[in-house]
């Protein structure tokens, strides 16, 4: 039953931001079609912004609500593993040299490596929290600081140019669709976890594991290969993220790719009522919770704060969201709500 | 307020959503008195306590104690200790790696917490005049059970209590430790501590309370001397109606009576774990209930568990109908079908924040595997029949399992086990910590079980308990087994007698 409610609380959110930009400027929900750069029919809009640059965070937020549920804990090297995952797609695609126009590799096989290298990263702070229990936040600090180092080293430090039309698609447009090829990743993305959790038990075992270890064991599972697997999946994630990052600018700065993408994926999570010590979740809240974090920072673009100050303005909104889905909070606010009740009756 | 009464409870309402666990329930307790609360899960004794300790805010009703003219007032905890009001809990609420005085202390902001050695001197003496043999500077964890329950006490007498709620705090004891804990209460007795002790041991209640007082469905059935009410009249109060003679299941049950009656299910040779006990031999016959029985920490739930598999098994060969197999893991001794309830049933059992009907299709899924999930109406279809068959007290199949009483919680890991289809079954203290009428309920089915032609190990702290269900016991001591009775044999007498060494000669 909670987890149902659970959802309330990012859809909340999304409903005051909207209202808040509907009073302010209007506008803000005007979806246009226009013709791009490259000279294609597409969607654009303040709304369509943040379909589209949300993706990477919806992604990721697949990734870390499992990551949360089954081990309890967090992963914060995420950005860094985009970054490696992105140089390993760049190593492959351009060889060795700087820049390229002709791909020296088809971009699925690129993907298809990178996406091996991200679970094995993935797997590497797996081990490091089922099998040697190391509390995952420090186990996954040391690719966390690490990551980016490894990311520039794959590439010999060069940063590699990508002058290709069609690798633009990935982060841009497909020709011929309108929709920004992101979402449509992120969609797919939510579609494939969808059908997972629907066609195996992974839901189950990720929360039983979260909730009670000792008893999951008694009852047959492998507390361990579980939380193992969450982190696999984080990875796989990581990799589809690294596909659009790198797309978008058909290049990569190691020490900016995917910055602190890691804090927001955290917070899409807790956003979506998801309790930061595991056990049960709600996937499509996080989701959601993704989508809110990337409204609000549109949102706040939208009313020319200044890129530097951003992060202030988002901590405030972001501590009164999470101060309202606190539990303790709710349950003052509903005991409040009954108060009031049998008052307005006795009015009436 | 009565001349003697320092606490009073009247007409307490409290109901949650769905449920009125308290109505109208009344509450005295005298100085110096020790006063049972008795009634069956989900009685409202918990909520009883929990409103009178400000966990709980009450809807309805006053507590009255001694030296305050008006109502108290009981928002939090803090409130209920700052009057007087005492709890020391079934399961310990201390810091196990502190010290035993600074568990003393902690969170009291007393001058003497500031200083270690003044501390630990006054943490020592009043563990002295208790007689409680702990020292102040000991590590609590490296403390028995029963000891640490005694530091909960010592801190709470040392907090001037003046209400001292003792909630199950027995059930984890073994005799030697429930004598001294009795010890230590009529000694509270005497300074004039009321007493509120809350347990399901009667015989525990008849030997150490004065009163009695018995709630039913959240209503107060009454307030009895000890004297005036026999133990027949009492389970009786409880349950609201007649009881089943007791001793009677038994002989009631049908017995297995296939051909294969005579088939061991399960054998095992030299079988050793790494959790410490001696290696044994154990077998069990189809149809057959059989328990190990002897004191707490004997290691009888060690061996039970190196059966499943769930602690390390380190030596020994297993067969399971005839054919040896290996069980290293709790999934291989599943998939031979064999089930265990284990049991502490918090830590090992519920998966808490899930609802009853994961907890129950739980093992089997697994035992599925994972691309095979139940659907959604085929889960809810089995929760269903088995809230049914067991009758599980539940809002619905939705509902955490954690929000249930510990009896029904029971009956749900039960029910877990049951859906598996085990052809083996473990049961390690599935009694302990529910009522009666529970209690009966599931001793009931497991003679039911077995006359159906399961195998069932049957594990109690109570002796009687598993004279009534059992017609084979293996009895252990210092984790060995040390005899084995069956038949005429199966006496108390004869079980204490083995314990305590009559049975030496099989020891090797």
């Amino acid at each position: 039953m909670q987890n149902k409610k659970q959802i309330f609380i990012p859809l909340a959110a999304l409903i005051v931001l909207a209202l808040f930009n509907l009073i302010m400027d209007p506008s803000f929900f005007k979806i246009t079609m226009g013709l791009n750069s490259e000279g294609y029919q597409v969607l654009s809009g303040p709304l369509i912004t943040i379909l589209d640059s949300g993706s990477e965070l919806a992604i990721l937020a697949i990734g870390m609500t499992l990551v949360t549920a089954a081990s309890g804990g967090q992963d914060i090297s995420v950005g860094a593993a985009v970054a490696i995952a992105g140089s390993v797609m760049l190593r492959v695609l351009c060889g060795t040299e700087a820049s390229v126009s002709e791909l020296k590799a088809p971009v699925i096989v690129a993907f298809l490596i990178a996406c091996v290298v991200a679970m094995l990263f993935g797997a590497f702070n797996g081990i490091l929290v089922a099998y040697f229990r190391i509390q995952p936040m420090i186990a996954t600090l040391i690719l966390f600081t690490a990551g980016r180092s490894i990311a520039a080293w794959i590439n010999n430090n060069r940063l590699p140019n990508i002058s290709n039309q069609a690798f633009t698609y990935y982060g841009g447009f497909i020709p011929g669709i309108p929709i920004p090829t992101p979402f449509i990743i992120a969609v797919a993305c939510m579609i494939v976890i969808a059908l997972v959790m629907k066609f195996t038990t992974l839901g189950l075992y990720t929360q039983s594991v979260g909730i009670n270890e000792h008893s999951s064991k008694l009852n047959g599972l492998n507390p361990a290969v579980i939380k193992l697997i969450s982190f696999v999946i984080l990875g796989l994630c990581v990799a589809v993220v690294a596909l659009i990052k790198v797309s978008r600018v058909s290049s990569i700065n190691y020490s900016v790719i995917a910055k602190d993408i890691e804090m927001d994926a955290i917070l899409a999570v807790a956003l979506g009522g998801n309790a930061l010590s595991g056990g049960k979740f709600n996937m499509a809240a996080s989701i959601l919770g993704a989508y809110v974090i990337q409204f609000l920072t549109t949102t706040l673009y939208k009313f020319k704060v200044r890129s530097d100050a951003l992060p202030a303005y988002k901590a405030v909104v972001v501590i009164l969201l999470v101060v309202l889905s606190a539990p303790i909070v709710r349950k003052k606010l509903s005991e409040l709500a009954k108060k009031l009740k049998p008052a307005k009756k006795e009015v009436a | 307020m009565k001349e003697k009464a320092i606490l009073e409870m009247k007409g307490i309402y409290k109901s949650f959503p769905g449920v009125k666990a308290l109505q109208d329930v009344n509450f005295t307790l005298c100085e110096g008195e020790v006063h049972a609360l008795m009634g069956e899960n989900g009685a409202g004794k918990s909520t009883l306590i929990k409103v009178l300790t400000g966990v709980y805010e009450k809807d309805g009703g006053e507590i009255y104690l001694r030296g305050l003219e008006k109502a108290a007032v009981i928002r939090s905890p803090q409130d209920a200790q700052r009057l007087g009001i005492s709890t020391v809990y079934q399961e310990i609420t201390l810091c196990p790696n502190l010290s035993v005085a600074e568990n003393m202390y902690i969170g009291r902001g007393t001058g003497v917490a500031q200083n270690w050695k003044k501390m630990n001197e006054a943490a020592d003496k009043i563990l002295q005049s208790l007689d409680i043999p702990a020292k102040a500077s000991q590590q609590l964890s490296s403390c028995s059970i029963a000891i640490q329950q005694m530091v909960a006490i010592a801190r709470a007498v040392d907090m001037e209590c003046k209400v001292l709620i003792l909630d199950e705090p027995t059930s984890s004891l073994d005799e030697q430790e429930v004598a001294k804990l009795f010890g230590l209460m009529r000694d509270l007795k005497k300074r004039g501590v009321g007493i509120i002790f809350v347990t399901h041991f009667l015989d525990q209640v008849y030997e150490i309370c004065d009163k009695i007082t018995v709630l039913r469905d959240g209503k107060l059935v009454g307030e009895y001397e000890i004297k005036d009410l026999p133990r027949v009249q009492l389970v009786s109060k409880m349950l609201g109606k007649e009881l089943d003679d007791m001793s009677d299941i038994k002989s009631d049950a049908k017995k297995y009576e296939g051909k294969d009656a005579d088939i061991d299910v399960f054998e095992a040779e030299n079988l050793q774990s790494n959790a410490g006990i001696k290696p044994f031999d154990f077998h069990i016959k189809k149809g057959e209930v059989n328990g190990f029985t002897g004191l707490l920490g004997s290691g009888r739930s060690e061996c039970v568990r190196a059966i499943f598999g769930a602690d390390k098994v380190i030596n020994g060969s297993v067969k399971k109908n005839g054919k040896t197999i290996r069980i290293k893991k709790p999934i291989d001794a599943m998939k031979n079908k064999i089930a265990y309830l284990p049991e502490d049933r918090k830590k090992d059992g519920i998966v808490g924040d899930l609802s009853v009907r994961d907890n129950i299709i739980l093992a089997t899924q697994v035992l599925r595997g994972p691309f095979k999930p139940f659907s959604k109406a085929e889960a809810n279809k089995v929760a269903d029949e088995y809230i049914k068959l067991l009758q599980i007290k539940t809002a619905s199949a939705d509902t955490p399992i954690k929000s249930l009483s510990g009896g029904n919680q029971q009956k749900v890991i039960l029910a877990r086990w049951l859906l598996s289809h085990p052809d083996y079954l473990i049961l390690d203290e599935p009694t302990r910590g529910i009522d009666v009428g529970t209690k009966i309920e599931i001793q009931k089915l497991v003679l039911k079980l077995a006359s159906e032609g399961m195998s069932v190990t049957f594990i109690s702290s109570e002796t009687d308990e598993m004279l009534r269900t059992c017609s084979r016991l293996v009895v252990m001591r210092d984790r060995k087994v040390v005899g084995e009775l069956s038949g005429e044999d199966m006496t108390q007498n004869k079980i204490m007698s083995t314990i305590a060494g009559g049975g030496l000669e099989n020891a090797e």
